[in-house]
This record gives structure tokens, sequence and C-alpha cells, in this order.
């Protein structure tokens, strides 16, 4: 047995399971006497209901139950909370409309819930759904976030005027307007993050019980967040108490966000399981995925940089309207306000930046974080923003971005938009991302490219993001309504192997190896007699979950805090034991010696003490070797570092190949060097999709065209590139492991990197500036609007 | 109603099957198997991809009578009966070819099939092309399609054995 602590590229435990058949996913789950659920989307992006016609779906065969929104009313089931309150610039909590779970009196999307049909099978069930006749009043739509704030546009909820959902503001305007006022040089950029589809391989999957003897609810969901689901849909949904609630969140395939929010369709289970007293399942189709998931990103942007005559930033102005759909998601408003305008910082010492933020309603699906969540939008903005900077002033893009860096020395850094960053090197990781991409080598690169008639660019961007969220007074402060800390419980058995339950969540991370290896790191117990709970509420402590690259970063320090209070209490057993004092015992590689001579106990030694405690301070200690921590993250950590694409188009045709991809960030403490790999190329790949090929298109009227994989392009393997991926570390200084978190570092650095790329290529068109994504018939266009028609010949 | 008979990982079954029945429900929910997922409704994602008489086909749209006579092959029978993983599978674990596992036993099914159906070598770019009908979401494919390209000697160094 080889290293198995921190820093070994551990080989993944669970991959057993999943590469046998053997992984335990939501619908792999069935129940005794289970029904099935298929609920009846409107079709509408909005109306008013009129009536709806359940008679035949009732007489159907196989159906046992058919519910509207009306019947959920009645039974005094709440609506879906949001868990993020933003405050307006006037000093107005956030417009919360109602968010039934069923829709009820009219339709405000496509894919709002409209009824459910419960059958004895899911055929049953689908076929009985379409006879329910639903009488609709179409009613004018808005799906753009352009136009939802136009005079005359339809409004989406009643007194929601202007579908304004709130203005909210970062930094002082007067001040940043007077330095624009005196600037030499002012730089402005209009543009727009796409709208997103997030797209986990694995649809959603609800399945509820209630057991008809104790009362007691089981919801086995896919979810990121158990503890978070069992929370708000009992507290606030269902009034069901914790004590008769359990949420399991099993194997999970996959999140990116989307599977943080609580669903409708979790609460429609739960509900209907026990009305009918039988378990109750909801797969979703892939199509209700596309019209139920929450999406992601959809801003539009106008930015101004001030300049002095040398390139150095003076000030930064940017006005966003973000589209929040529908309804509020659960976290939806915290993602373009503090995970969005507290980064437009990013890696440089703009001294002042001012930021106002208008969120939206639309008739479209909610819309909430998606992998990077607010940083990704800021990053786009950011590094787009400054490579025309360097486009309009003839100012080097490499040079430009140098001169504006953070110093390495300048640490702890306060930025002008609340956060204050612990470490970093943003040179170091330019440095050898400029080295790992041969940018110095491009231009040939080009001019082959060119002798071969192809248009090659290279695009840079070096970025920075804010993970392990977060400190929950401070989340508190800013409108959270949770805390945010993480929890673990470390078990060590009698005879010395270790349980760990963790408040986190995996699904696709590898928690189960990776927290594995922190144990091995710091009881030196081996890998293989250390197991890693999660995702169930009834073995769990209440932790907050997976999502912002948290899971290391903040459950990971409360694993290590947990550790330590083993160590403690082994340690005075150990005392005990070797009749030494308490000071004299030191705990290394797993045993506990008294210092200074060969006297020690291992860790096997000492639990099996604390079990079976017949020579033992029971005086003074408790038995057992159990220990809970909760860990408040004290800041953000911020990984950053710098991407490099490398794109060749071909200009009869205008299709994009990424041609090379180099990724230099700066995570932390890496506990599983494979692990950050992979997790880094994944990031890539989705910010390679969304500013290449994805695209979430609603029309005009408010109805998803790309609502199937056969219209929303998902990266596929030819889309992507090999890619070059490496870290160059700098420790977090206020966490115990130094981890700054690598799940969402991918998605954020890279689509300003493929674009700057794409306009590098375009050089010679006049192109100063694209939105993603950069379609085949998108460049098409540009370049035959740019080349005067040859006349036939 | 219909009834089919098929050998699936070595095994004959005689199920009853509507006729509008998929392969994938009835090996999911007849027989049980459910390492073979469903990630789409219109044949885009592979994550149903299983081997019918030995070449892969989307169990979520091939109908359970189509099968009728034929053997078929899930992820959940790669495995030697003391659970020696397929060299594939193998590959992919040495490789990190997998994250959430949703994807995995369709593209280890393609994976397989690719394999097989190019004894002379694969170049990245027809595994990347191979892999046209299955996708991930986690991985950016760079380690799916190492863990081929290192899959391929393996499995036909045992293939000539």
């Amino acid at each position: 047995m080889g290293f198995e602590g921190i820093g070994a590229a551990v080989r993944r435990r669970e991959d057993i399971r999943f590469l046998s058949g053997r992984g335990n996913y939501t619908d792999d789950i069935n129940r005794p006497g289970q029904l099935y659920a298929v609920i009846k989307r409107s079709d509408r992006p909005h109306a008013r209901i009129n009536g709806i016609k359940t008679d035949a779906a009732k007489a159907a065969p196989g159906v046992v139950a058919v519910y509207v929104g009306e019947d959920m009313a009645a039974d005094n089931v709440g609506g879906l909370p949001c868990g993020w309150q933003i405050h307006s610039q006037d000093g107005q909590p956030m417009a919360e409309p109602p968010h039934p779970v069923i829709a009820v009196g009219k339709v405000r999307h496509v894919g709002d819930p409209v009824a459910v049909v419960v059958a004895t099978s899911r055929q049953e069930a689908k076929n009985a759904a379409e006879l329910i006749e639903v009488d609709y009043t179409d009613l004018p739509a808005v799906a753009s976030t352009l136009d939802a704030m136009k005079p005359g546009a339809p409004e989406v909820h009643d007194g929601v005027a202007g579908n304004l959902c709130y203005d909210w503001v970062i930094g002082d305007k007067a001040v940043v307007d007077g330095v624009f006022a005196n600037a030499p040089k002012v730089v402005k950029l209009e543009l727009t993050n796409n709208r997103l589809i997030p797209n986990a391989m694995e649809p959603r999957v609800a399945l509820g019980e209630c057991d008809p003897s104790s009362g007691d609810y089981t919801l086995w969901t896919t979810s990121q967040n158990p503890h978070v689901i069992r929370l708000l849909m009992g507290a606030f949904v269902l009034h069901i108490p914790e004590n008769k609630l359990r949420v399991v969140a099993p194997d999970v395939g996959g999140g990116f966000g989307s599977k943080i929010y609580h669903y409708a369709e979790e609460a429609i289970v739960t509900w209907a399981a026990g009305k009918l007293k039988k378990p109750v399942k909801w797969t979703a189709d892939r199509s209700e995925s596309f019209m139920s998931d929450a999406h992601g990103r959809d801003h539009v942007s106008t930015a101004e940089m001030a300049l002095d005559n040398d390139g150095k930033f003076l000030g930064l102005r940017i006005t966003t309207i973000a589209n929040m759909g529908a309804y509020l998601s659960t976290f939806a408003p915290c993602v373009p306000t503090y995970l969005y305008a507290t980064l437009l910082a990013g890696v440089y010492t703009t001294p002042v930046i001012y930021c106002n933020v208008k969120a939206v309603f639309t008739n479209t699906v909610p819309v909430d974080a998606y992998r990077g969540a607010g940083r990704p939008e800021a990053t786009f903005l950011l590094e787009r923003l400054v490579d025309v900077i360097a486009h309009d002033t003839g100012i080097d893009r490499v040079e430009i971005r140098r001169k504006n860096f953070i110093p390495r020395d300048a640490f702890p850094y306060q930025t002008p938009v609340a956060l204050q960053y612990d470490s970093g090197d943003y040179q170091t990781t330019l440095d050898v991302a400029l080295k790992n991409a041969d940018w110095a080598g491009f231009e040939s690169r080009r001019a082959e490219a060119r002798a071969r008639g192809k248009l090659r660019g290279i695009g840079i961007s070096t970025y920075l993001e804010a993970c392990g969220i977060a400190p929950s007074a401070v989340v508190g402060s800013l409108g959270a309504r949770a805390g945010l800390y993480e929890v673990a419980n470390i078990r060590v058995h009698p005879t010395g192997s270790v349980t760990v339950f963790t408040g986190t969540h995996s699904h696709g991370q590898g928690h189960e190896t990776t927290l594995a290896q922190l144990v091995v790191d710091q009881l030196g117990v081996p890998f293989d007699q250390v197991e890693v709970v999660h995702g169930d509420t009834a073995k769990i402590p209440f932790g907050m979950g997976t999502y912002g690259s948290r899971s290391l970063a903040v459950g990971g320090s409360a694993m290590v805090k947990a550790m330590d209070k083993i160590i403690a209490k082994g340690k005075k057993i150990a005392a005990h034991l070797m009749e030494a004092s308490v000071d004299d015992i030191e705990f290394k590689d797993g045993q506990f010696r008294v210092a200074g001579t060969d006297k020690a106990k291992t860790l096997t030694d000492i639990s099996l003490a604390a079990y079976v405690p017949h020579n033992y301070p029971i005086e003074e200690l408790e038995p057992g070797l159990d220990e809970t921590a909760f860990y408040d993250p004290k800041n953000f950590t911020f990984p950053g570092g710098c991407h490099i694409a490398e794109v060749e188009i071909d200009p009869e045709t205008g299709v994009v190949r990424m041609v090379n991809f180099t990724a230099v960030d700066d995570v932390g403490r890496v506990v599983n060097p494979m692990i950050v790999e992979g997790q880094v190329q994944g990031g890539v790949a989705q910010g390679i999709g969304q500013a290449l090929l994805e695209n979430a298109q609603y029309d005009a009227q408010g109805q998803l065209l790309s609502g199937s994989y056969m219209d929303y392009v998902m990266p596929r393997a030819d889309n992507i590139p090999s890619m070059s991926v490496a870290t160059e570390n700098t420790m977090c200084t206020h966490n115990p492991l130094g981890s700054k978190g690598c799940g969402e570092v991918g998605a954020i650095g890279s689509p300003p990197a493929v674009i700057n790329a794409v306009v590098d290529a375009l050089r010679d068109y006049g192109v100063r500036h694209l939105d993603m994504p950069a379609t085949a018939p998108k460049i098409w266009s540009i370049i035959q609007s740019a080349q005067p028609r040859v006349a036939a010949e | 109603m219909p009834q089919v008979t098929l050998t699936v990982n070595g095994k004959q079954h005689t199920v009853e099957v509507e006729g509008r029945t998929l392969l994938v429900e009835l090996l999911r929910e007849k027989l049980g198997l459910t390492g073979t997922h469903v990630g789409c409704d219109t044949s885009q994602c592979g994550a149903c991809v299983v081997h019918m008489d030995g070449v892969s086909v989307k169990s979520c749209t091939t109908l359970a009578l189509q099968a009728d006579g034929t053997s078929v092959t899930t992820i959940e029978g790669l495995a030697a009966a003391d659970g020696t993983l397929h060299p594939m599978q193998e590959m992919f674990r040495e490789h990190h070819a997998l994250q959430c596992g949703f994807c995995t036993p369709g593209m280890v099914m393609t994976a397989i099939d690719l394999v097989n159906s190019h004894p002379a070598g694969l170049t990245e770019k027809e595994i990347r092309e191979g892999l046209e009908g299955n996708l991930c979401r986690c991985t950016g494919y760079h380690n799916i399609v190492k863990a081929i390209a290192a899959a391929h000697p393996l499995m036909h160094a045992k293939a000539a054995e």
C-alpha cells in the first residue's frame, strides 16, 4: 500500500460501483407498492387558467389520483421559498411573489406545473396526463432580459411594476462618476452573458414515501444538499417537522448547481405519498429537465473602464440586467449581486468600482446558480473588457494585465467591492501559463495556419473567483436566510476503523476518496479502514451540502476540527493508560507517545479503551471516541489563475475548432491531484460549451426553442481539445487545510479565454467584441460582411 | 402480451412485454439491471448503450421485441465472475475517466465496441469522433479519451491470448 494521504493521486473508491453498474441513483430505487407521478406542464409562456378538466384522466386505466394547484392550497401547502433576500438601493426588500408548487390561477413559463397524475405505472400516468384539458386565456409574455423593463412590457406578476425584482448597487456612484469625468480615457463595452441549461446527465428524480404506521416521511431526491431540502420543504412547504422527515440524496449523477434548489416535484411526491399512503415516484424526461431545472447566467451589461494614459485602471462602472425567470429559485437573488458584483475587481488594482444590478422577472424558467454562479459572468465581463481596452489603446493584452495586477506582496488585499483576498500570485500563474501554452511561439503557428487557409487565434484570461461560501454572519447581513458553516462527525470505532459523516454531498467530486485521505493524513488510519457517509439526513448531522466549491475548504475544515477533538481526547486516554501527563503526550503517525520515551499506544489501543472503559479516567472523561465539529469559515477562499485558449477558424464555414487549451490555476492545498485535474478539465469543457456551443434560446413569445439535445448544443468529445492543466498554488491563510476549491475554476476562467481567442483570430475582420456562443453562422456572417464581395467571374 | 426470450449477461430470460416496451425498460424494470441509465429522450446522450449480439445499441431506442433471440451484454456483465474488471473498466478507473458515474455505463459499452471494431489501433481523433453519440457533462472527455487509448492494447492483447 502506497502513500494515501494529502497530495496522493489515490484512485477513487466509488469508481468500482459506478463502473460495474452498481451505483444507486434515485431512479434505481423502487419501493413496494410504488406509484408513478407525471406532471402536466404548461405549454404556454403566460396564461390565465380558466379551468382544468381532470375527469377523463381520473377515469383512465391505472390512475389513482389527479391533483391540481387548488388541491395543494386547500391542504395548506406553502409556496416554494427563496433563501436569500436582496434589498434595493432605496432600502426596500426585493419583490418576492408567491411561487406555488402547482400553478394556481396563472401559468408563468413553459414548463410550469399545472396538474399531477398518479397512477400504477408511468405509462398509464403519461397517457392520463394527455387527457387533462386546461382552458387557458393566453396573456402577453416577455422572455428577453432587455425587454422585461421596457415601458408597456407584460407584467409577469401582478403588483410587480416593470417586472423589477430589485435594483441593487455596490460602490459609490458619485465617486466613480467623478473619476470617469476626469479620466484621460474611457473604454466602453456592451455584452451579454448567454443563458445556459445545466444538463447534469442524470435527470432529476424524486421518490416520496410515508410510513403508514409511524407517519414518518422519506424523500429520496437528486439533491446536492439533503438537509437544506428537508428544512425548506418541511418548514415552509409541507409543514412536516424535521423529526418526521428524512431526505436521502443517494448517488447523484452530476449537479453543477442545478440540484441545489428545492423543486416543486420534491414537494409533490412527498405530499402525494402522504395523501395516498403509498410511495410516489417522479422521474424527469430530459425535455422536462430543459423546462424545469433552474437555468444559469443570462445577463445583459454595459461596462466602462476609466484609464490613465499608461493603461492603468482608474475606475470601473457597470450596469447589469439579470434575468430571474418567472419565479425566484432558492438562491437566485444572490447570484447577480454578492456572487457577481463583489468579484468585479478581479485580479486588478482598480481603485473604485460601481455596479448597479437590476433583476427582472420574465416568462422563462427560473434562473439560479450554475457552475460558477455570478463569477463566470463577472470574469467574462472583466476579461473581455480588458482585451477590448488592449484593442482600443494598442497596449499588449498581456502587458496591460501585468500592469494592473494586484502585486504578490499586497495580500491581504482589500478590494473596493467588499471582499478581502487572503492570498494569490497572479504573476506566477500567468508566467507558467504563457510558458505551457508556448505563447511566444504563437505567431509562427498563426502563420502556418494561414498557409493552410485557416484563421488561428490565441486568447488569455487572468481570473479570480470566490469559493468556500461563507462566514454565516457575513452572508446573513447580506440577506442569506441560512448559515453556511459545514459539519463533520468523525466516529472512531472500537477496533480503530473510522466513519466520517459529512454534511457535504458528492455528486461526482469523489468525496468518498478525498475526505478519506484527510483521515489517513491526520489520524494515520489506513485508507481502506475509513468510510465516508453523506447524503442521508437520518445519518449525517445538519450540514449545508455541496456547491460553490466549498466541500474541502469548509467541509474538510470541519473534519480537521473534529479530528483535532479526537486527538485531544485520545491524548487524555493515552496519558491515563501510560501514567503520564497529558502535556507530555504527542500524536504522530497514528500513535500516542510519551515524549522522549519509547512508550506508545496506537489509535486502536485508545479507541478500544474508550469503548471498553475498564481502565479509564471515567470520572473526568466520557467513554467513546466520536466527535462532531461545525466549522464556520472566516472568509471566502480565492482561487484564481490563467487560462489560455487557442482556436482555428475555417473561414469557409465559420466553424471554430479548439486546438489547445492551457489552464494554470491556484486552488490552494491539493488533496488529490488527479481529482483536481479532472474537476478543472470538466469545468473547462463547460466553459468551452458556453463560449462556442450552448444557448438557451427563447422566442419573443416565450417558447423555449432549445428544449432538447436536438436543439441545445452540448459539448461532445470532438468539440473539446486535449488540455494542459496545472496548478501553481498559494495557500488559503484562514482555513486549517489551506485549500481554496477547484470545482468551478474551469467554468469561470475559460469562456473569456475562448472568446478572446476567437476575436484574435478575426482581428483582420475588424471584430472588437463577439457575444457567446461564437457559433459558425455568427462567425461566417462576420467574415462575409467584412469582405467586400468579389464580383462573380 | 407478447413474450421475448433473450440472453442477458449469459443468462436466458423469457419476459412478457408490451409492444411499446423499450429494451432499457425491460433491463431496468423487469430484470432489475439498473446499471443501464436513461439520460435523455431523443437518443442523443448514450447513457443507455448496451451490446446486442456484440454491437453497441441505444437501448432507449430499441424495442424489447427487437431483442428477441439476441444476446445482450450490459455494464453488469463485463467484469469476470471473480470481480476482475474488464480492461476498459480498469482503464476508466486508472485514468479518472468518470466523475458522477451516470454516463459511465454507456460510455464504457460504446468504448468497448469502438476498440473492438478498430483492431489496428485508434487515433485520438477517431476516439473523439467515435464518442459522438455519448454525452458526458463531468469529465470534459479528456480522461475518457486517455482511458480508451490505454485500453486498446490491453483488450487486443487479451483477445490474442
